[in-house]
């Protein structure tokens, strides 16, 4: 595995989870479907677990591997509770478009 | 260390009882159980211990802010049982999620690893998400928990990279190592991008500007109580994190790094000052309070190495006139579709104790005297002089006296209007909720030295 890294260089490592990552926030901030939002939110959190892989070899430690572990477990349990909520937004709604949800303003 | 396990044991027992059918005794042996793991953890004060590979550190900071987490919980516990009680067959799972929050609000301050403060704050935040969506019919309560998912996971994320980025920078997650390490001069620039991104995470969480914005509206739509923990056992926890985090991770804060902090609580202060003038639903109007008062703790930054004990005063006394602010809310709004000010015209009428304790609770949220709250400013801004940041605390002080204006909207609507309608019951548990918080934070502030000089 090191000399993958080293033939790569860390540095694209963090720029691929970098571009990844930013994805993941624009995503986020301009789509309107609950899902795509969802998974965007999925793309951002792997984007930082395929970065904590990479600096885990880069360091030689095996922390940062067994982090993504606790990492991918709390977000299975975060989406969990989200599609939840969405399928409660759904049936008093029936709509998963973000954009309908503007009932508390102030 | 025995306190984290206390309150998870705590929480499985809850859901236990509901196997066994003994609901009614829930809420009873929830509220001996944190009163017991309260004198536990006081039993700890003084000791200094880590435990499981230093995983979790025990100091004077965790087992001050741990007790104070626990004081709150109960206070909302108690307040459970007239909340819920029109839904008796979930009970036990809206108590254990309350017991399991504070289980990750307790990891939070009390982390010794990373990774063990990014578990706390997502148990934390799952288990809000749950409460603030859980009135699963109401439209409101649905957007509420949906926009503080999204939110919150959005931050979590920002929060996530901050942590990679630190390791990549030190090679480890232990505090006590990176805090070492960054002390050291060739330090890579991923490390300071780390610290900004988990700052700016926490900064989501304590809902300072301009991180605000979810706030209003996931305040106003969730159930009150929920809205009750927010404001002040989550609030709380999180400036006590983002403290404890900052002292861990940036030893010697760079002069730009504190003027940030600067501009931030400067605008917190005035756009939630600003904002809650023309608020009619009180919710959201301590929703935008709320922000202002992160504006008022984000000081506490600027003297990290001595302004602990102000921190937790000034915690302290924000958070128990929230609670007693709460319980009257949770009182007159009980059975009404909104909690516009309307609903309380005439309180000083028909209940004045009720009145009494509301405005007390606003007039030391606002800093008049003799509540704790004008001891907790007063405090906070001396130390902020001492640091050199006068004109902070002039507009802080400014600040202040905007706040007045709306709390004094609620309290003239209290005494000045006549009653709109019958207030029938007295739910004890309200009546002794607001009256203990209420005198708790008058005691507090005749004696700060008991708090302040616990750090």
């Amino acid at each position: 595995m090191d000399n993958v890294l080293n033939q790569i260089g860390i540095e694209n490592y963090i720029f691929l989870s970098v571009i990844l990552f930013s994805i993941g926030v624009f995503g986020v901030l301009y789509r309107r479907n609950a899902i795509i939002v969802f998974m965007s939110i999925e793309i951002m959190l792997n984007a930082v677990n395929l970065l904590f892989v990479a600096f885990s070899t880069y360091h030689q430690d095996a922390n940062g591997q067994v982090f993504v572990f606790f990492s991918m477990a709390v977000a299975a349990a975060e989406v969990a509770v989200g599609l939840a909520i969405l399928v409660a937004v759904f049936r008093n709604i029936g709509s998963i478009d973000v954009a309908n949800l503007k009932n508390l303003k102030g | 260390m025995t306190t984290l396990i206390a309150i998870t044991g705590l929480g499985v027992l809850c859901l236990i009882f509901e196997i066994f059918n003994l609901r009614k005794g829930i809420i009873p042996v929830t509220i001996i159980g944190l009163l017991a793991t309260l004198g536990l953890t006081m039993s700890e004060y003084g000791t200094e211990a880590s435990y499981y590979n230093n995983m979790i550190v025990v100091n004077n900071f965790s087992v001050t802010f741990s007790s104070l987490f626990i004081v709150l919980t109960t206070f909302i516990v108690a307040m459970s049982h007239n909340f819920y009680s029109n839904h008796p067959t979930k009970i036990s799972d809206f108590i254990s999620i309350k017991l399991f929050i504070l289980a990750g609000a307790i990891a939070m301050v009390s982390f010794g690893n990373l990774a063990m403060y990014f578990l706390g704050i997502e148990i934390l935040s799952i288990g809000l998400y749950v409460m603030a969506a859980s009135e699963r019919l109401s439209i409101r309560s649905n957007e509420a928990g949906m926009k503080y998912f999204l939110m919150g996971a959005f931050a979590s994320g920002i929060i996530l990279f901050g942590i990679c980025l630190v390791y990549g920078a030190m090679g480890s997650f232990d505090v006590a190592e990176i805090a070492s390490l960054s002390r050291s001069a060739e330090l890579p620039a991923w490390f300071f991008i780390g610290v900004i991104m988990i700052v700016i995470g926490m900064l989501f969480k304590v809902a300072a500007v301009p991180f605000h914005f979810w706030a209003p509206d996931v305040y106003e739509g969730s159930p009150t109580l929920t809205t009750a923990t927010m404001s002040t056992l989550v609030k709380v926890v999180a400036m006590a994190t983002l403290f404890k985090l900052l002292v861990v991770l940036n030893a010697e804060m760079s002069y730009a790094f504190q003027m940030i902090i600067v501009v931030l609580s400067i605008a917190s202060m005035t756009v939630g000052n600003i904002m809650a003038l023309r608020q009619v639903n009180v919710k959201r109007m301590l929703a935008f309070s709320g922000i202002s008062h992160a504006g008022f703790m984000l000081m506490t930054l600027l003297s990290l190495s001595t302004a602990a004990g102000t921190l937790l005063y000034y915690a302290t006394a924000y958070s128990l006139a929230g609670i007693a602010a709460f319980a009257v809310i949770l009182y007159v709004c009980g059975k009404n579709e909104n909690e516009d000010i309307v609903n309380f015209h005439g309180l000083g009428k028909t209940n004045p104790v009720l009145a009494a304790v509301l405005t007390g609770a606003l007039l030391s949220m606002g800093g008049i005297p003799i509540f704790s709250g004008f001891f907790a400013k007063l405090f906070l801004f001396s130390d902020t002089i001492s640091a050199g940041y006068l004109f902070l605390v002039i507009i802080a002080v400014i600040n202040s006296i905007i706040s007045i204006g709306y709390y004094f909207k609620l309290i003239l609507a209290m005494y000045g209007k006549e009653p709109n309608e019958e207030r029938t019951g007295t739910p004890v548990l309200y009546y002794a909720v607001a009256v203990i918080a209420i005198l708790l934070n008058i005691a507090i502030g005749f004696f700060p030295s008991l708090i302040m000089d616990l750090m």
